[in-house]
């Protein structure tokens, strides 16, 4: 038994689905790529604490104190 | 038939409609324009970056389109021009258009925001808001000088993509910005003046209907002397140079003889030989524009190489 041929209305609505569809994926994409940008090129970035911590930069895990008072790194 | 046009007229649209409210054509220059700002601007903005801006900036200015179409979809039903349009043919509901506008408008600004900062982002909004709200819902209707207040919209995109990478306005900015403003009122008159489109009967005071055709070709003649200083200036800028300024030099000596010509005719020889001088300079003016951003970009592209700029 064949399927009954499809109104051109079901043509219609499936382009618009395959076209948002691929809307949102190019979105996914775009936001994925800014976050990446942006994140590479944050450079020390320590989570939420905004506390440096110098043993984490290299090199100065020697020189640099163990603690140093919160209002001077900020 | 007679049941998909049914289904037509109950709001069932294709992809493409929703494309078509977006405006893609005024689009395309938004995306050229914003794209000249973004890359004459100093400071190295990642290309991704970039890219984002420029594709955000055009969003918006496709939102302020489908807003547009919107608030104008009783004019557009008059119109020949826009009868085709998706909100006139019934196949997208006014209300959808609003919609979806509105949720494009704010997606645009806040990614822009994202992407690169406030300031751009705001100047995004405010540019929706003129062009939406200024231009199509207050001075469209209201007044013949709408084209001139309502070519604002249009000359914000490079504005924007300068400032998605400096983060501030400065006076190379501003002269991108003047250059498109000055121009588009010769540009739109020329257009009007053999495009005779039934702007009255759709309520759309222009200036070929209510000043008269005589006036306008004064007008184009003004505003095109009014353009040139600005066009110059921006030569001697950063974003000028040698290529610039000489591109400028021919160009706008050909518009003000094109728009001299327009001035010293009058309807009886416009007629006679079907508005060639006037479809001439219409045509002109578009290669005015992209060949003016065409040498920023020329110029932007050759100072690595110690060759572009002063």
């Amino acid at each position: 038994m064949a399927f009954p041929e499809q109104h051109e209305l079901h043509k219609r609505r499936f382009g618009r689905n395959v076209g948002l569809g691929l809307v949102l994926a190019a979105f996914v994409v775009l936001i994925f790529g800014l976050t990446v940008v942006k994140v590479t090129r944050l450079g020390q970035a320590q989570g939420f604490d905004h506390v440096l911590r110098p043993e984490i930069v290299p090199g100065q895990s020697e020189t640099a104190p163990a603690a140093r008072p919160p209002e001077a790194t900020q | 038939m007679s049941d998909a046009r049914l289904y037509e007229q109950s709001g069932e649209a294709g992809f493409g409609d929703y494309i078509a409210l977006l405006k893609p054509r005024v689009m395309s220059l938004v995306v050229f324009t914003a794209m000249v700002g973004v890359l004459v601007a100093p400071g190295n903005v990642h290309p991704f970056i970039a890219m984002t801006s420029i594709l955000f900036i055009a969003l918006g200015a496709g939102a302020s389109g489908a807003l547009n179409m919107w608030w104008d979809a009783d004019i557009d039903a008059v119109m020949k021009r826009t009868a085709k349009r998706p909100i006139p043919m019934g196949r997208v509901q006014p209300g959808e258009a609003l919609g979806f506008g509105l949720a494009l408008s704010g997606i645009a600004v806040v990614m822009l925001a994202l992407a690169s900062n406030l300031l751009a982002a705001g100047l995004l909004a405010f540019t929706i808001f003129f062009y939406a709200v200024v231009y199509s819902m207050w001075l469209k209707r209201s007044t013949p000088q709408n084209i001139v207040i309502g070519g604002a919209a249009g000359a914000f995109p490079p504005m924007i993509g300068w400032v998605a990478v400096t983060g501030g306005i400065s006076v190379e900015a501003v002269l991108m910005f003047m250059l498109i403003f000055m121009w588009t009122p010769p540009h739109f008159w020329a257009l009007a003046l053999f495009m005779k489109e039934d702007y009255s009967n759709a309520g759309v005071p222009m200036l070929t209907v209510t000043h008269g055709r005589k006036v306008t070709r004064a007008h184009i003649m003004v505003y095109t002397v009014a353009l040139v200083p600005f066009a110059l200036a921006a030569g001697f800028t950063s974003i000028g140079g040698p290529i610039y300024l000489a591109v400028s030099v021919i160009l706008n000596a050909v518009f003000l003889w094109g728009a001299w010509r327009i001035w010293r005719r009058d309807e009886v020889q416009a007629e006679a030989d079907h508005y060639a001088v006037e479809k001439q300079v219409f045509k002109f003016s578009l290669l005015y524009l992209f060949l003016h951003f065409g040498a920023f970009l020329a110029e932007a592209a050759l100072k690595p190489y110690g060759l572009g700029g002063w």
